[in-house]
């Protein structure tokens, strides 16, 4: 956090309603990288698809993180890609994971639009690109 | 014995959320008596930590693997402090939601645990 505060040019992501935001990321983060890390290194043949989703899920995750944690007008964008990028899989894998169960023998973060982890998957990058639009108008 | 830690602590964690909830609806920062609840459900978690190490050296395990186990221990155990650190920099009422949903993780957490261990 120095950094932003040694640059206050640079626009805060992470002021009221985006510490949370951070919060539910960072819990996302941990949850997706973990669980895939585990997956990929103990049974991988078993699910390759579904675990490799959630690993690229945890990493879109992290960057999101990284850029609200650092801020500035170029993060700012760059979240906002990420966070339809997010939203986009959430929905093309939840809708996948309910026509073709078969192609996945395992649940991946994001199967069925993310219900194992009380549907945040879908409702965080929603929240996520409500709050980033809003930080815009807030810059001078 | 661990059964009954992992109910008191997904317990307490729904306390602290519930008590840090009411804070954020009010309009407040987390204050010195929200902190001293975190430690409190902290100091649960690291317990529980210590308990579950115990019983897994005692040659004990855990239903769906001994790395899974260890793995939800030790995110249980950063889940209230890493929420505490974020509302001590965001002395608004969105401190105290984020702490809330802290709580509300680390139950999450106890629910998977309770599983895990095989209950």
């Amino acid at each position: 956090m120095a950094t932003t505060e040694d640059k206050p040019a640079r626009t805060r992501l992470i002021g009221g309603p985006g510490m949370l935001l951070v919060w539910f990321y960072g819990v996302m983060v941990v949850g997706a990288v973990s669980r895939s890390v585990y997956q990929i290194a103990t049974e991988f043949d078993r699910a390759p698809l579904a675990y490799a989703l959630s690993a690229a899920a945890g990493v879109v995750y992290g960057f999101i993180t990284y850029t609200l944690v650092r801020g500035g007008e170029k993060a700012r964008r760059a979240a906002l890609v990420c966070c339809a990028a997010e939203l986009a899989g959430v929905l093309i894998v939840g809708t996948w994971t309910l026509v073709e169960p078969s192609a996945f023998p395992d649940a991946t973060v994001w199967s069925d639009y993310g219900m194992g982890y009380v549907f945040i998957p879908v409702l965080l990058p929603l929240s996520a690109m409500y709050w980033l639009r809003r930080a815009r108008t807030v810059t001078p | 014995m661990l059964d009954a830690l992992t109910l008191v602590t997904g317990v307490a964690a729904l306390l602290l959320a519930a008590w840090c909830g009411w804070a954020a609806y009010r309009d407040q920062p987390t204050k010195d008596w929200h902190f001293i609840g975190m430690a409190v459900v902290s100091l649960l978690a690291l317990v529980q930590l210590v308990i579950g190490i115990v019983a897994l050296a005692r040659g004990e395990k855990p239903d769906q693997g001994t790395t899974i186990f260890v793995a939800y221990l030790l995110g249980a155990l950063a889940c209230v402090p890493a929420a505490a650190f974020m509302s001590l920099a965001e002395r608004t009422r969105w401190g105290s939601v984020t702490v809330a949903a802290g709580g509300v993780v680390l139950a999450v957490l106890e629910v998977r645990l309770f599983d895990i261990w095989g209950g």
